[in-house]
């Protein structure tokens, strides 16, 4: 008799019943493409932080430059010997970073022994100027010295060799732990990444954007600061600017530097990140302290104004949807309610009890939820399918820097993730996507479930509150 | 007796204006009765029959049936004799016009729990006994006014009540019809013996009751019986029973 009696009053409701389900399946689609479209930005945003800050990376450790260190770099290309005029020669001029001032590795042991902390490795990070080309054959007048009297005179030009100049970076990772730091997010593309026991090799992964610019491939020998060292591996996506990667001690050899430029610090948990960050600073005062929230704070560009979109505009529409249905649910629900009072009032006088009635009332509402929130996950999947077809192309960048950190500009700077991003590119480009869970279709049927409840609930407070003398009353 | 109204009283607010529904109500039925309950619309026939059928409480005043003051149950407990004890006949019919005839008079077999098939056959049992056996199909929609009330009927009559009870069960009937229910509402009343109260204005409705009460303003005006089969057959049936004749309260009722 239950379910004859409900699917019978649908059947007979049959727009008021459509009309429900309908503004559940709506409410309930907008919830599902919104939080499918939140997700998409969100792995977006992910996606563009995990290149530049590396994934497992949760804080980045870097220091201002002393005030007053700068300067112009000074080096001759002049012959030093007179017998050197006219002889090519090859010089690699090594500058750490003028951004940052290198820190001293004693404080990678200091930061992970800090509570909270899960480990911690060093970078540095060093530009080189390669110059090459041919010294200048100096004339007598040039030397200062009189021409000779026999007559017969050196009137070699000076040279007009030109004079090549190449710059690239070269960071120096721990090769013992390569989960976090610079290599934590890149992909080795051809040959293999450095063994814990190359600590000291002269080995090298060559950028592969640069490696096909400088036709170098795996097996290749590169001369840096007149060391040779053998390409091991191509990498890419790691989101840094630097062209080379050696072993650190081989980078702290060439800069002749102890030190590292980037500590890379990885927390316990997500939700300690905050502490550890405040811990580094009390311990490091004059260190500037990045974690991945500080980037996204700085992404602007499409993809933040799509992540603004959608916290902001897409959750209040979802949740106005969902109100709006539930409301238009239990508004129908009560309506009908109120035009079955003979019908209820009748069923009163003939003993059924009010828990029955309001169990009936519940059951043709739930049906409706039902109905609704399967409707609303096939529409919120139809949603979110098409975002993920149209798959717009986002941009972020970064806008302005935060604690002290500076941006170096122009490619080939070397430094933190601000500085890497500020270099590396003036945007970064993702796809965007709308994924759906299988749990998001769930909690969101569910809503809809919860939405037909909340309606008979309604309805069926409407009916309990029913007089059996209702039944009496007279037909006009 | 059967039912015995002491004094009762039913005041509700109605558009800020106090209303006496009953205004001191004095009487008694007895089983087996067939009472017809008269009156102009507004003199508190439909607010009786709700005492009568617990439908309401009064607000002064005792309702005793079967020795037990309505007025001091609990809802379950009134929802309990609802389904055991009265059978109602609507004017309006009230069937539920998603069900169909059959299912209309299992409505009534749903507060017994009784399950399934058992439901089903005795619902055809009672259509059969009111004609309907071939109906039972139909959606109220499809049927005419007096099957539908016929429906009404087996819907009442389907539990085996002590007592039925009509408020103006012919009211949206032709006469032709009108004559048809009344006379299986007789018939039955005769074969099993049950307590009829009719709320009806219709004299000749009225005609077939063993006993008659006028009501005006809520009270009781006046009332007659059947001379040869109302309180004669009603104290043949006390006696043997063994049981007492009318009560003192009950006669002064009726003599008024």
């Amino acid at each position: 008799m239950f379910f004859t009696y409900l699917f019978r009053e649908l059947r007979r409701r049959r727009r008021q019943a459509l009309l429900t389900t309908l503004g559940l399946a709506v409410g309930v689609g907008l919830v599902v493409t919104v939080t499918a479209y939140a997700r998409g930005v969100g792995e977006a945003q992910d996606e563009v932080l995990a290149s530049l800050y590396g994934v497992g990376t949760d804080i980045t450790v870097t220091r201002s430059p002393a005030q007053g260190s700068g300067g112009p770099e000074r080096f001759g290309m002049n012959p030093g010997e007179r017998e050197e005029q006219g002889q090519r020669f090859s010089r690699d001029r090594v500058m750490t970073n003028p951004g940052q001032q290198a820190m001293s590795t004693s404080r990678i042991d200091q930061i992970a022994s800090l509570d909270g902390v899960s480990s911690a490795t060093g970078a540095l990070t060093v530009s080189v100027m390669h110059v090459e080309g041919k010294f200048a054959q100096m004339t007598p007048q040039q030397d200062g010295q009189q021409p000779q009297q026999s007559g017969r005179q050196t009137e070699t030009m000076p040279s007009q060799a030109p004079i090549a100049v190449q710059s690239f970076t070269i960071t120096g990772v721990d090769v013992t732990d390569q989960t976090i730091g610079p290599l934590s997010s890149a992909t080795i593309t051809h040959g293999r990444t450095f063994t814990s026991d190359e600590g000291n090799a002269k080995v090298m992964l060559v950028e592969r954007g640069y490696a096909r610019q400088n036709d170098l491939a795996v097996g290749d020998t590169k001369k840096i600061d007149g060391v040779k060292y053998k390409v091991i591996g191509l990498v890419a996506g790691s989101g840094s600017s630097s062209s080379f990667y050696l072993p650190l001690a081989r980078v702290q050899k060439i800069a002749d530097e102890d030190g590292v430029s980037q500590i890379y610090v990885k927390a316990d948990s997500a939700a300690g990140i905050v502490a550890v960050k405040k811990a580094i600073k009390a311990a490091f005062p004059k260190a500037t302290v990045t974690t991945a929230e500080d980037l996204a704070d700085q992404v602007t560009g499409s993809l933040a104004s799509a992540a603004k979109l959608a916290d902001q505009l897409g959750t209040w529409l979802a949740v106005a949807a969902l109100t709006a249905a539930f409301l238009v649910a239990s508004l129908v629900t009560v309506s009908s309610v109120s035009r079955r009072v003979r019908e209820f009032g009748t069923l009163k006088a003939l003993g059924w009890r009010s828990r029955r009635i309001v169990g009936q009332v519940m059951g043709e509402s739930l049906v409706q939820g039902i109905v609704g929130g399967v409707a609303g996950v096939v529409v919120g999947l139809g949603g979110a399918r098409l975002i993920t077809a149209l798959s717009p192309t986002l941009e972020a960048a970064v806008g302005s820097v935060t604690d002290g950190a500076t941006a170096a500009g122009g490619p080939g700077m070397p430094g933190g993730p601000m500085e890497r991003m500020a270099a590396a590119a003036d945007t970064v480009t993702v796809q965007l996507g709308a994924p759906v869970s299988a749990q998001l279709a769930l909690v969101a049927a569910g809503l809809a479930v919860a939405g037909g409840l909340l309606a008979g609930a309604f309805g069926g407070w409407r009916a309990a509150r029913l007089r059996p003398a209702d039944a009496l009353r007279r037909v006009d | 007796m059967l039912y015995e109204l002491r004094d009762v009283t039913k005041r509700y607010v109605q558009r800020r204006r106090d209303v006496a529904a009953l205004a001191g109500v004095d009487l008694c039925v007895a089983e087996g009765e067939f009472l017809a309950v008269q009156g102009a619309t507004g003199s508190g026939k439909t607010t009786l029959l709700q005492m009568l059928g617990a439908l309401d409480r009064p607000t002064g005043g005792e309702v005793l049936f079967d020795g037990r003051d309505l007025a001091k149950l609990r809802e379950g407990e009134l929802t309990t004799l609802r389904s055991r004890a009265f059978g109602f006949i609507f004017q309006a019919f009230n069937l539920i016009p998603t069900l169909s005839a059959q299912e209309n008079v299992e409505t009534a077999l749903v507060p017994w729990g009784v399950r399934g098939d058992e439901r089903r056959s005795r619902a055809q049992a009672a259509l059969a006994r009111v004609g309907l056996a071939e109906r039972g199909r139909h959606l109220p929609s499809e049927l005419s006014g007096g099957e539908q009330q016929r429906v009404g009927i087996a819907r009442a009559l389907v539990c085996e009540p002590q007592v039925i009870l009509g408020d103006e069960p012919t009211g949206n009937l032709d006469e032709a019809t009108r004559d048809e229910i009344i006379a299986l509402l007789e018939t039955l009343w005769r074969e099993r013996g049950q307590t009829l109260v009719l709320v009806t204005h219709d004299t000749t409705v009225a005609a077939h009751a063993s006993r008659w009460i006028w009501l005006e303003a809520g009270k009781i005006t006046q009332t007659e019986e059947r001379p040869r089969e109302g309180c004669a057959a009603v104290n043949d049936d006390a006696a043997e029973a063994g049981g007492e004749p009318l009560t003192s309260g009950c006669r002064s009722a009726v003599e008024v």
